[in-house]
């Protein structure tokens, strides 16, 4: 039975009862990111999806603020009213974890830090929450930063929850900075040239002062896709000189439209080249390194049936068939020697409550995030076990 | 000075022929610095108001040297205040009577330049400028200038979360930094994310960049580089009055242009500048406005006629367009000049840092006037106008008496009104001593309390740059962190304050 606060004064009172009889809680919203990271028991869930509504948009500004149960289709449509957008683009898991796309709350986008193709240009989710309102693991409310783009008063605790699953405080509001939306987008697709050429190809446009705010190679279609955006004046001198700076890659050239274009991200942004039965992971590392990452991995024997290079490379998404360890220790050790990390996504409970999902720490580093956990939640009440077993 | 410290502790100081003994084992000889001639270069970061000759002055060269010396600390239990190049605005580096000073000048390489993966690896003591002029010749740079980057250091940027100009568009440091390698109290030597986006688990990356050196030091810096724009170009708009300037930004925003500079100056800086270094802005203005677009020509083209569009119709009595790049300069060099030049008139004064929701930026002037008539002192405004970031700059004498004091209560009560209306007690220039009094105006017990939480997870002792940012020095005891072994508490003498 899930425990339904209307707002932070139930939100408090929940996590002081679930503290007096050391119960531990689950947070959700609507519960679409909920098979990411460790499989918990989920004895008792805190629903945060009744602490609804925008409390605060001031176009202008550039700022909006909304509590967290708050659906994010329902801030996309009121941006949308006023051609403004939450640039980091955050992903929607839907084609990978089920359940109906759209179905996010803006709590849940930011726990996860779940930003898409734009990141590298825009930033991650955690760069565009500017404060948040909260309820500790202590059962106390506690708010850090504030409303306005320039802020280093106290330590920013917003970069602190931003990814932290729920793990250190239920997030009860959030203060997000907006942006413009681009008045038109193209992309531009270079196909035929392998997937070492094209992420190739990529890294150089990344480099280049055009200001491409997406690079992905997809390799089911042999495509290295570049976006460009801004006025239309703007988009179309940049793709005639970008086309021009790729000449050397020699690719077959076509142009997605702005609304082609659109939706080519939308799939690239939700993974949804790679979505089908089996494991799927998650794996950030240096943009050269991307291509190499693979085809160690097909040297060891993984079985990789799909995969896609989002962030220029940086980005590796891949499907494997699914085997007890989820192939952890193989992905693990070539990660390691390049350096990044590697987040199990998605696999059977049982895999998830055995592996590690998140990638394994040094020791100074793992005892600090420890009591990083412990300063917020030291009875470890929010989220038992959803990060690491031991906490 | 009306600075509260805490006590020098009299147990530390009694042991410093040990401790200098000890670090001496640890670095080369001239690295530790105890002449009290030597050590008074060290007495004052950038707010030269607030002054302490530090016990000893270390100033290491490698990273095993750092950690030997935060372990060395954490035995003897002695503070250590990490600087780099002490061109903080807020008193984050003052130092200690008992505390060293960890001087970081001599991590001042380059490592490693990767322009596949658009980034630098960096030691804290590169200057910021230095990042950009070492990758400039392939079409590269670092984004965040703060107006010291000729000066401050990598490793204070990161400390102070620094911005600038360019962080309108495109973002402070803690936007633009990669992977960092740090040193916590006791010595353990961490690394944090690397070439890769996004850290996993917490981002203690995200939480080290503006903690102002209260959590660990930096040992090195990953950056993010970015090409340079193609073309850029300055517009130089004049208002009757701040008012209208006000609007013109607003209404830029609102048309959904994001500037890669948007700054602002009131009459009395407009004076101040042309009265220090002559650049043509026009003196009869109320207010002057400098955007800059940058982009490829087509779109910095069309961007200009847009911005100019809206100036006029927000009521600007001037719009100049730069027609070359030395024209464009000339526009940024008057509000580059803008901090010295007030200082020619006025023979001191104290620079403020609140940021506001740009909204009330009008209400804020016009309150600001009040509150310095009130005090009888006169303030000039330079702002980053595109982010409601403040910068009045409070004009006093120090030679007379009462007007340090005068100052520094004007100064709060513009600090209030900052965050009365939403805004904050900073923007860029952090806490540190200055506003440390402050936090309680926009923090309450519970929320100051969680941040100490934080600082404990860290540092449970204290030892890293105490008396900086928080009002009250709790004990992580107090905080619900340390176990109390039978009923003492640790280090009782910790003062509070």
């Amino acid at each position: 039975m899930p425990l339904t606060p209307r707002d932070e004064a139930d939100v408090t009172e929940a996590i002081r009862a679930a503290l007096a009889e050391d119960a531990p809680l689950s947070i959700e919203g609507h519960g679409s990111k909920s098979a990411l990271g460790r499989a918990t028991r989920r004895e008792r869930v805190l629903s945060l999806a009744a602490l609804t509504g925008v409390t605060l948009y001031e176009p202008q500004e550039l700022v909006l603020t909304a509590r967290a149960g708050t659906p994010l289709r329902e801030i996309v449509a009121l941006l949308d009213a006023q051609n403004q957008q939450l640039a980091f683009e955050p992903m929607d898991h839907a084609a990978l974890l089920g359940g109906a796309r759209g179905d996010a709350t803006i709590g849940g986008v930011i726990a996860v830090n779940a930003s898409g193709p734009r990141r590298i240009k825009a930033g991650a989710a955690r760069d565009h929450l500017l404060g948040f309102r909260s309820v500790t693991g202590r059962g106390e409310i506690v708010k850090s930063g504030g409303r306005v783009m320039k802020n280093v008063t106290g330590y920013d605790l917003s970069k602190l929850v931003a990814g932290s699953y729920g793990t250190l405080a239920a997030l009860t509001e959030l203060t997000l900075k907006v942006l413009p939306k681009a008045e038109t987008e193209e992309t531009l697709l270079l196909s035929d040239l392998g997937a070492e050429k094209g992420l190739a190809a990529l890294r150089k446009a990344s480099g280049s002062p055009y200001e491409v705010s997406s690079l992905a190679y997809d390799p089911q279609g042999d495509a290295a896709a570049l976006r460009l955006e801004g006025p239309q004046i703007s988009v179309t001198t940049r793709r005639d000189d970008l086309t021009r700076f790729l000449a050397d890659f020699d690719g077959a050239t076509s142009i997605l439209a702005a609304d082609e274009s659109r939706a080519f991200w939308t799939r690239i942004r939700d993974a949804e080249p790679i979505a089908g039965e089996g494991v799927i992971w998650r794996v950030s590392l240096a943009p050269t390194d991307g291509f190499a990452f693979v085809e160690r991995l097909r040297g060891a024997g993984a079985p990789i049936v799909a995969h896609v290079y989002d962030w220029a490379g940086g980005l590796v998404w891949l499907r494997l068939e699914t085997v007890a360890d989820a192939h952890a220790t193989a992905i693990r050790a070539i990660v390691d020697a390049l350096g990044g990390h590697a987040t199990l996504i998605r696999a059977a409970a049982d895999i998830r409550a055995r592996v590690d999902v998140f990638h394994p720490q040094p020791s100074a580093l793992a005892s600090l995030t420890r009591r990083v956990k412990e300063a917020f939640d030291p009875r470890f009440i929010l989220e038992r076990g959803r990060l690491r077993a031991e906490f | 000075m009306s600075l509260l410290m805490p006590l020098p502790e009299q147990a530390i100081m009694a042991r410093r022929e040990e401790l200098l003994a000890r670090l001496r084992a640890i670095l080369p000889a001239g690295n530790v610095i105890a002449d009290e001639t030597a050590r008074r270069a060290y007495e004052c970061d950038a707010l030269v108001m607030y002054r302490a000759l530090p016990l000893v002055v270390a100033l290491p060269e490698t990273v095993a040297q750092v950690s030997a010396i935060m372990a060395l600390a954490q035995e003897m239990n002695v503070k250590v205040v990490p600087r780099g190049a002490g061109t903080s605005l807020s008193g984050g580096a003052l130092p200690l009577e008992d505390g060293i000073l960890l001087g970081m000048a001599k991590f001042n390489r380059i490592l490693e330049v990767d322009f596949e993966n658009r980034c630098a690896r960096v030691q804290p003591g590169v200057q910021n400028l230095a990042i950009s002029k070492a990758v400039e010749y392939a079409g590269f740079y670092y984004a965040p200038d703060p107006s010291s980057q000729i000066a401050c250091t990598i490793g204070g940027n990161v400390g102070e979360n620094a911005g600038g100009v360019h962080c309108l568009k495109y973002g402070l440091t803690t936007n633009n930094i990669l992977g960092l390698e740090m040193v916590l109290m006791g010595g353990e030597v961490l690394r944090l994310g690397g070439k890769h986006l996004d850290s996993e688990l917490y981002d203690l990356m995200g939480l080290m960049t503006g903690s102002e050196g209260l959590l660990g030091v930096v040992t090195e810096v990953t950056v993010r580089l970015l090409q340079k724009p193609v073309s850029a170009r300055g517009l130089l708009l004049a208002f009757p009055t701040v008012e209208a300037g006000a609007r013109c930004v607003g209404a830029i925003i609102a048309r959904g242009i994001i500037p890669g500079g948007l700054e602002m100056m009131d009459a009395a800086t407009i004076g101040a500048v042309e009265n220090f270094q002559p650049c043509g802005y026009p003196l009869d203005a109320g207010a002057i406005v400098i955007v800059e677009l940058d982009g490829t020509p087509a779109e910095v083209d069309h961007l200009v006629a847009v911005v100019e569009e809206i100036a006029r119709a927000e009521g600007a009595t001037e719009t100049r367009v730069s027609q070359s790049e030395a024209e464009r300069l000339r526009f940024w060099a008057g509000r580059k000049n803008a901090f010295p030049a007030v200082s020619c008139i006025g023979p001191d004064y104290l620079c403020m840092d609140g940021t506001i929701p740009r909204g009330r930026l009008p209400e804020v002037l016009t309150r600001m006037d009040g509150l310095a008539k009130l005090h009888g002192l006169r303030v000039a405004n330079v702002f980053h106008a595109g982010d409601g970031n403040l910068h009045p700059l409070i004009l006093y004498d120090a030679s007379k008496e009462g007007d340090i004091e005068r100052a520094e209560k004007l100064g709060a009560d513009i600090l209030r009104l900052c965050v009365e209306v939403g805004g904050v007690l900073t923007g860029e220039h952090g806490v540190g001593v200055e506003k440390r009094d402050l936090m309680g105006e926009m923090f309450d017990e519970t929320d100051l309390a969680q941040q100490q939480r934080v600082k404990c997870a860290f540092d449970p002792q204290h030892r890293l740059n105490p008396g900086k940012v928080f009002p009250t020095l709790h004990r992580c005891a107090e905080l619900g962190i340390m176990h109390v072994q039978s009923g003492k508490l640790p280090f009782p003498e910790l003062p509070r304050f």
